[in-house]
This record gives C-alpha cells, sequence and structure tokens, in this order.
C-alpha cells in the first residue's frame, strides 16, 4: 500500500516564484495554468484612481449617482434578511431609488450584511472589485465595526474597514430596516457632498489593503485585482 | 430646406418624442406594478436617473470588439425599427422613413437587436449570459411563428406590404380595424407581443433571481446606459407597430400615446397575473395553439377578402 504524500501549499513544485509571494505562503493566479491567449480573461493590473470632473458636472453626477443607488444582491451574512422587508412592501426602498442589482458589474453599492467570515471576505473582495468606480460600501450590524458578538471568533473580521473601504456604518444587532434606510440617507448625504471616494480609496491604497486582505485569506487562490 | 435634411430632422424629433415616451411609460408601468404589490414604487422618472448615474460611472471594461458592438447593434435594432414606422398616420413630422415594403424590413429589425445583443453577449464570456443568450433566441424563434402568420394574414387581407397602406385601410371608424376585420390575425399577433415583451410568463430570458440577468450579466456603465436607451425607444417601436397593424394606427399623437398605453397594458396585465414559464414550456405554448390561430388567420384572410 503506497502511502499518500501531502504536499503543504509552500512545497508544492509548480509553486510560483515571480515574487507574488506574501506571508510565506505560495500564491497561485488563477490565470497561471492558460495558455498564453487567455491569461488576460482573468486581469491582475492594478486598480487606478480615477479624478472626478470638475465642478458642476461633477455635482450633478454625484446627484444622479445619490438618487439611483443599485445594491449588490449578495447577502453575506445574517444581517442580509433585513434587505427582504426593505424591499418589499412594508417599507419599500424603491420610492427612494434604491433597487437591487443581480451582478457586481452594475451594482453601485455593497451592503455588507453582517459578520464577514474569512471564506466570505474572499468573496466579498472579488466582488467589490468587480464592482465600477465609483462604488459605495455600507457596513450592515456591529460584526462589521469590531466584531459584534463574533469579536474573538477564530474565522471571521472584526474590522471591515481594513480590508474594503466603508462608507456608512449602521451599528445594532440587528439593525432594523428603517436603521438602514437612515444609513441610505446618510450615504445619500456623502455622495452629494462628493466625499464618497471608496473607490479611489481603495486604489491609491491598494498595497495596504492586499496585505491585510492576505493576513488573514490563507488560500489566496485569486488574482491579485480583477477589476 | 433640401427634403432629405428635413426629413432626417424630423426623425431625430420624432425619436426624441418616442425616447421620452419609453423612459415615462416605462416608470408608470413600474409605478402600477409596484401598486399591485402594495408598495409606492420608483418615481416615475426614475428612468432618467438611472440612464444618466450609468453614463457618469468613471470605469467600464470590455471584453472585446463584439462586447463593445453589442449594445451598439441593440439600439442599432431599436431604432432602426422606429425608423421605418409611421408612428403618426397623416402626419409629416411622424411618418419616420416609410415606403413601400416597410413591414418585412421592420419585421427584419425587431429581431437583428436580439442577434448582435447575442453575439456581443457571448464574447462577454460569462455563463449566464450564454444561457440568456441561448433562451432568448430559442424564444424568439417560436414567437416569431404566431406574429410572421399574423403579419402574412394582414399583407393577404389588404394586398400591401406597405405599413401606411396597411393603416390607411383601416380608417373610418374602428369597425374597420383589423381587430374587427381579421381577429385571429390579432390574437395571434398580441400573444407573440407577450413574448417579444419579455414580462412574465416569457421572462426566463432575463430571469432575475435565477440566471442572474441573463445576456447583459456583464454589461455595465455606459454599455448598460445605451441598452437602457434602447429598451425605452425599441418597447415603444413594437407598440406602435402593433397599433399600426391591428388597431387603426393614431391620426393624433394623443391617439398614438393612449393607444400604445392601453395596449402595453395587455402585457402589464398579463405579467402580473401568470407566474414565468420555463423556456421550454413557452417554447411549445408559442408553437401550438397560437400558430394554429395564426394559420386560421391566414385561410380566413384569404378566404374572406
Amino acid at each position: 500500500m503506497s502511502e499518500a504524500k501531502i504536499v503543504r501549499p509552500d512545497e508544492r513544485e509548480d509553486k510560483v516564484g515571480d515574487g507574488r509571494e506574501a506571508v510565506g505562503r505560495a500564491i497561485r493566479l488563477a490565470n497561471l495554468d492558460l495558455p498564453e491567449a487567455d491569461r488576460e480573461l482573468y486581469c491582475d493590473a492594478r486598480p487606478q484612481a480615477v479624478k472626478p470632473y470638475n465642478g458642476i458636472l461633477e455635482k450633478f453626477a454625484n446627484w444622479a449617482r445619490a438618487n439611483s443607488l443599485w445594491i449588490l444582491g449578495f447577502g453575506t451574512g445574517c444581517g442580509a434578511i433585513e434587505l427582504r422587508p426593505l424591499m418589499t412592501s412594508r417599507f419599500d426602498m424603491y420610492r427612494y431609488g434604491i433597487q437591487p442589482r443581480p451582478t457586481p458589474r452594475q451594482s453601485g453599492v455593497f451592503i455588507i450584511g453582517g459578520y464577514a467570515s474569512v471564506k466570505t471576505l474572499k468573496r466579498i473582495v472579488r466582488s467589490y472589485e468587480q464592482m465600477q468606480n465609483p462604488k459605495f460600501v455600507l457596513a450592515l450590524g456591529s460584526c462589521t465595526i469590531n466584531g459584534g458578538m463574533y469579536w474573538d471568533s477564530y474565522n471571521t473580521i472584526n474590522r471591515l474597514d481594513h480590508y474594503i473601504p466603508v462608507d456608512v456604518y449602521i451599528a445594532g444587532c440587528m439593525p432594523r430596516p428603517e436603521a438602514l434606510i437612515a444609513g441610505f440617507n446618510k450615504l445619500k448625504e456623502i455622495i452629494r457632498a462628493g466625499k464618497g471616494e471608496g473607490a479611489n480609496k481603495y486604489a491609491e491604497n491598494f498595497d495596504w489593503y492586499k496585505a491585510n486582505q492576505k493576513k488573514v485569506i490563507r488560500d489566496w487562490n485569486m488574482p491579485d485585482y480583477n477589476w | 430646406m433640401n427634403p432629405i435634411v428635413l426629413q432626417i430632422l424630423f426623425a431625430a424629433i420624432s425619436l426624441f418624442v418616442i425616447l421620452n415616451w419609453g423612459l415615462i411609460l416605462g416608470g408608470i408601468t413600474a409605478r402600477i406594478q409596484a401598486r399591485v404589490q402594495g408598495r409606492i414604487g420608483i418615481p416615475v422618472w426614475q428612468g432618467y436617473i438611472d440612464i444618466i448615474k450609468n453614463y457618469f460611472q468613471r470605469t467600464s471594461i470590455s471584453h472585446g470588439i463584439m462586447f463593445y458592438l453589442g449594445p451598439i447593434f441593440r439600439v442599432a435594432g431599436g431604432v432602426g425599427t422606429y425608423m421605418f414606422i409611421p408612428a403618426i398616420f397623416g402626419s409629416v413630422l411622424f411618418s419616420n422613413f416609410h415606403f413601400a415594403g416597410d413591414v418585412i424590413l421592420v419585421m427584419y429589425f425587431v429581431f437583428f437587436g436580439q442577434l448582435g445583443m447575442a453575439l456581443g453577449a457571448g464574447e462577454s464570456g460569462h455563463p449566464y449570459s450564454a444561457i440568456g443568450v441561448s433562451r432568448g433566441l430559442a424564444q424568439m424563434t417560436a414567437f416569431e411563428v404566431p406574429f410572421a402568420l399574423s403579419v402574412i394574414a394582414l399583407a393577404a387581407q389588404y394586398h400591401t406590404l406597405s405599413i401606411t397602406d396597411i393603416v390607411a385601410a383601416q380608417q373610418g371608424g374602428f369597425v374597420h380595424w383589423t381587430l374587427f376585420t381579421n381577429p385571429f390575425a390579432v390574437i395571434a399577433g398580441v400573444i407573440s407581443l407577450l413574448g417579444m415583451n419579455m414580462h412574465n410568463p416569457f421572462s426566463v430570458v432575463i430571469a432575475p433571481q435565477e440566471i442572474p440577468i441573463g445576456p447583459p450579466t456583464e454589461y455595465h456603465s455606459s454599455f448598460l446606459a445605451l441598452l437602457q436607451t434602447n429598451r425605452a425607444i425599441f418597447n415603444i417601436a413594437k407598440l406602435v407597430l402593433f397599433m399600426n397593424l391591428f388597431f387603426g394606427g393614431a391620426t393624433t399623437i394623443w391617439g398614438m400615446l393612449i393607444k400604445t398605453f392601453s395596449l402595453y397594458m395587455v402585457t402589464i396585465f398579463v405579467g402580473v397575473s401568470f407566474p414565468r414559464f420555463r423556456v421550454d414550456q413557452s417554447i411549445r405554448f408559442f408553437l401550438r395553439v397560437p400558430t394554429v390561430i395564426g394559420l386560421a388567420a391566414v385561410v380566413f384572410a384569404i378566404l374572406v377578402f
């Protein structure tokens, strides 16, 4: 009977040697096994900060952005349960120009619904990067602020804005849909004032965010950046 | 002024009117659907804000040249459809570029956009786009059968392929409308309109919550804004076409607004009343009863007229 050999990630022979190592582990990019022609399907280019328009044009754009908030339909934690009453007849968020959107490409607002386990954080980062600039993050519940009741958990992150930039925190466990609407109103104020620059902040402090993400995500098998 | 320049100017004005009517109609119907669900719903002008926001998105990415051309083909399909339909009978401003065989060209243009979109969405490489495209094309092939049969019935009935002549033949009171002279053609045509508008029960193509949003899954920023602009134009173009073919056309702009609104309410009424068909069910549906009704319309038109 042959003995199965366990290969640790950093002992693997196909380990990447191009300097993409972080916290002592080999990083395999998702496009590495592909033929040269298909590699561009997974982009690992860095995001670039985009300068806002000047004067009244940016004000007009911000007015439109504030009145058309498309949220990403991705329930990342138990807080996502609060989004159902928010979009149905009791609270009806459509009145305020807030609509759910099924794909990250088309959405502008990412609601992190409560605790983010490390496994979910990986998906949060990928989804966040696929959203287009400008993008806004609404962190729902105490777990996103300091970990909440999961503050000493081995598998959840404590402070969300170490990993992606957050525009508005809504405290509570759970915050009710009214609190969420108040958070949306705050977000609208921020956007109208031209302070909702999370996407540019992410691009400018990219190395810091990536280092933080790689510190907690042990099996980093995704591109460094995928738009 | 040179007559062709004047005609292009008039066509641009009529396109602008139709675009605004399409966006407002979208808002009104969203409001009505919201009332059915016991909500208040989006503001009527939300469509404008969404489009402005999408045009102002700072970044957009492309997956290649066909991906880029997809929305352009879609807009060409929408604008092309409208450009060859005389929107208001007897009006110079709204007569667009109608000519003797325009109904055939319009039938082609109705499906041109979807084919272009299929190529563009295919290049995005997203599996849900591919599923949406295959569903859309399959369903399109199915509802084209009763629609083509009802147009053939009209051609046999009125001995013309010109939309203007078909409208002219229906003037002089509502009993002259195709609705009363050949009801089979109208039933087959309006059922295929339900399929074209892709509300329930034929909404499986974009099926939100199931395959995220079908063909436009990867489209965003100004690509999506272009698709939204086209949706407003294309919706009204289809309604104006059906109004001309079956409901006596319109002689004033108010007549056009009222008739297209009422016709769209048929789609909305069916949409809020029925759940969604699977794609195989909708294909079977179109190829059974509506096709038989369409054949009956052709036979009726040949025997009676």
